[in-house]
């Protein structure tokens, strides 16, 4: 188990490094560069800028350098003082406009997975026990057209009947009268109940696709012969079920981790901006509108940063559930 | 390669479409599954798969709306008019019974008041004024295919001079159906060329992973691994963002497909190489390389054969991801730009709530994306299923 932990922690260094060099790509690749913005605005304000403060501001901020030399300066910053740069458009350190909105769309993932997980495990497990029947196929249909429809595109559903129906715009996950609150259980409590429909929201596609899985890999299970044995030995019905074929099925669940945070963070991206959220999706887009690029790759560098750990997370549960995994070259024997 | 005399010969003498062929057939006659082309197998599975028929006739539609978009739309997409902002949907009436019966479509006239405090119109039926509506009617001149001028449209107000909206009109009295038609067109034919170039970059890169194995294998993998596990949504943005905004509608266009297929590669490219895996080991690929054929040989005649089905299906299945995608992008304003219409961009006049609370019909887009979507969802799992015939 410590060689393979050790060996998936070194395969994270490459990714990572691989994560930062995209989003640095991100910040360099428009044309012009965050000065050329900045004057642009000055002069748009009727200030004039003379040649020599262009000149000591590109010296003071490196443009000139070879790329090499700004991505060295640039992710020595963040990695060794956690310095992400300056935000032009906010005029403030991107780490404090980051941070905080980090945190919200880290508990909007996880608390969209874990209601992902508690609806797709039953609604998985009875469709395949009972295939073909009513619900099975009603799960089904449900399911696809989950799949099928954008998660803004529900958003906006959403949005439009609260409007329409009750009277009411969405938006925030901090009601207003606990915008400017410490942190306390009122607070928590109006976190939580405004959070329940963008999590639902994001979460449709998800659930979806893990109901499908589930069901797949469940099915072929129950094909197997020991379930056939397990059955004429005398064990009652449920029990042949959740002993052996859905323990066997359940790595799909733990390996979501991996595979659905990348959708959950992109799928709350879009909601975020429907819903107005204050997540980190709102930022991004004003930031890639604005050409605030140091905001914009901050935000995609720390994103990615963050999936590529919760994917090493799950692949240790997994390792850690499923010894076929584990020990890989057991099994082939 | 020696010929094999005792093989049963090619049995397509029955044509394939024949409803008997796909029923019991009688012992007797030793007409088993083997003996038939894998062609013929395949449709008899697809086609036992209703859900999948369903989907490939709506994807045909789809596909023809696409195609002729010019002339199925009733108006072009950017004839506006100030008077019908936000003018709702017109019913089509086929009978009229006001006096007797008479065949003859027509929609009801709109009533206009224009509230005077937020200026904005409000619309009613007025059902005394009747604007006929016929087929192949004259209307707002356009180009077909950019190469034939005309003005003929299947359906239409009889009188050029009237306008009939059956899907409503947006912020600028621009008539919704004909916008969805000419979306339609973008949207798809985007999907279409993003999983194009996807397909180009998957077989070649997972072909080389799976067949040559070893370091390359190691490397594409990493490649792999390391696109899948980046959030997507953000780097397309990110990479859509760098695209100047000066660039005209085409080279923007093909920017957002190059972006989009640059990341969807992956699982197109991990299917290939699996099969690659899978089939390195069959006999009848040892066969052909003990007979002296060469690589391309081998991965053209031999193996690529036995999973263009599965290739196929791969193919269906990421359609629908490159149109969420390409709706997403253009949603957020990151995509293509406004004289073009998809469907991304035409819901992002749906952003605004209050656009929405007053005109609903401009999530229609919305809906056109969710149909797009599932067909090619049940068109793919029916390919793949039916592309194994002998599991």
């Amino acid at each position: 188990m410590r060689r393979y932990v050790i060996r998936r922690l070194l395969y994270m260094v490459p990714t990572l490094f691989a994560i930062s060099v995209v989003a640095f790509l991100v910040i360099q690749l428009p044309p012009g560069n965050f000065l050329t913005a900045y004057i642009a605005q000055l002069s748009a304000q009727g200030q004039g800028v003379d040649s020599a403060q262009i000149r000591a501001l590109e010296e003071r901020y490196g443009l000139n350098d070879p790329v090499l030399v700004q991505y060295w300066r640039w992710i020595s910053g963040i990695v060794l003082h956690g310095d992400f740069g300056q935000s032009f458009q906010y005029h403030r350190e991107v780490s404090d406009l980051m941070w905080d909105r980090i945190g919200l769309t880290l508990v909007l993932a996880l608390s969209t997975l874990l209601l992902s997980w508690l609806i797709a495990f039953p609604l998985g497990v009875y469709s395949a026990v009972r295939q073909y029947s009513l619900g099975d196929y009603a799960v089904t249909v449900v399911g696809f057209v989950g799949l099928a429809t954008p998660n803004f595109m529900l958003a906006l559903i959403f949005a439009w009947v609260s409007y329409r129906y009750f009277g009411q715009s969405v938006g925030g996950i901090v009601s207003r009268e606990y915008a400017d609150a410490a942190w306390n259980l009122g607070k928590v409590l109006d976190v939580v109940s405004n959070l329940w429909i963008p999590v639902l929201i994001i979460g449709t596609a998800g659930t979806a696709a893990l109901i499908r899985v589930l069901r797949a890999n469940l099915l072929d299970e129950l094909r197997k012969p020991y379930v056939t044995t397990a059955r004429a030995k005398g064990l009652p019905e449920w029990r042949v079920i959740l002993k052996y074929p859905v323990r066997m099925s359940l790595s799909p669940f733990i390996s979501t981790i991996g595979w659905i945070l990348p959708t959950l963070v992109g799928g709350e991206v879009l909601v975020s901006i429907v819903l107005s959220l204050e997540t980190t999706g709102p930022l991004l887009v004003e930031a890639l509108r604005n050409q605030d690029m140091y905001l914009a790759g901050s935000v995609i560098l720390v994103l990615g940063a963050l999936t590529v750990i919760g994917t090493l997370l799950s692949d240790l549960l997994l390792a850690w559930w499923d010894p076929r995994i584990r020990h890989p070259h057991v099994e082939r024997v | 390669m020696g010929a094999l005399p005792d093989r049963p010969a090619p049995t397509g003498r029955e044509p394939a479409a024949d409803p008997a062929a796909t029923g019991t057939v009688a012992p007797g006659r030793a007409r088993t599954a083997p003996d038939l082309p894998q062609r013929t197998l395949v449709w008899r599975r697809f086609r036992r798969n209703k859900l999948a028929v369903v989907g490939v006739l709506v994807l045909c539609a789809l596909l023809l709306v696409s195609v002729f978009s010019e002339f199925l739309a009733p108006s072009t997409p950017s004839a506006y008019s100030a008077e019908h902002t936000y003018a709702p949907p017109q019913r089509l009436h086929f009978v009229d019974t006001e006096d007797g019966f008479d065949l003859g479509m027509y929609v009801y006239g709109y009533q206009v008041e224009r509230d005077p405090d937020t200026l904005a119109n409000t619309f009613t039926v007025d059902e005394s004024v009747k604007i006929p509506v016929g087929l192949f009617v004259r209307g707002e001149p356009y180009e077909m295919w950019g190469l034939f001028p005309s003005d003929r449209h299947l359906i239409g107000a009889a009188d050029p001079q009237q306008r009939v909206y059956l899907l409503g009109a947006d912020r600028n009295g621009r008539d919704m159906a004909s916008r969805l038609i000419y979306g339609t067109r973008v949207s798809m034919s985007i999907g279409l060329a993003g999983v194009a170039l996807s397909f180009v970059l998957g077989l070649v890169l997972g072909g080389l992973s799976g067949y040559l194995g070893g370091r390359v294998d190691t490397a594409i993998q990493r490649v792999i691994e390391f696109l899948m596990s980046v959030p997507t949504i953000p780097l397309w943005m990110g990479l859509s963002a760098a695209v100047p905004r000066d660039w005209g509608p085409v080279q923007t266009y093909l920017a957002i497909t190059v972006i989009l297929s640059l990341i969807g590669w992956t699982d197109l490219a991990r299917v290939v190489r699996g099969r690659f895996l899978s089939l390195r080991q069959e006999d009848f690929v040892t066969a052909a390389r003990l007979d002296g054929c060469g690589t391309g040989r081998i991965i053209g005649r031999h193996m690529l054969p036995s999973f263009t089905s599965h290739i196929i299906a791969s193919l269906t299945l990421a359609v629908p991801f490159v149109i969420l995608a390409e709706t997403s992008l253009s949603f957020l304003g990151l995509g293509l730009q406004a004289p073009v219409v998809s469907w991304g961009v035409l819901l992002q006049e749906a952003q605004n709530i209050h656009s929405i609370a007053g005109a609903p019909w401009l999530l229609l887009p919305g809906a056109a994306v969710t149909v797009a979507v599932l067909v090619l969802n049940f068109v793919g799992d029916g390919v793949r299923d039916a592309a194994d015939p002998y599991r």
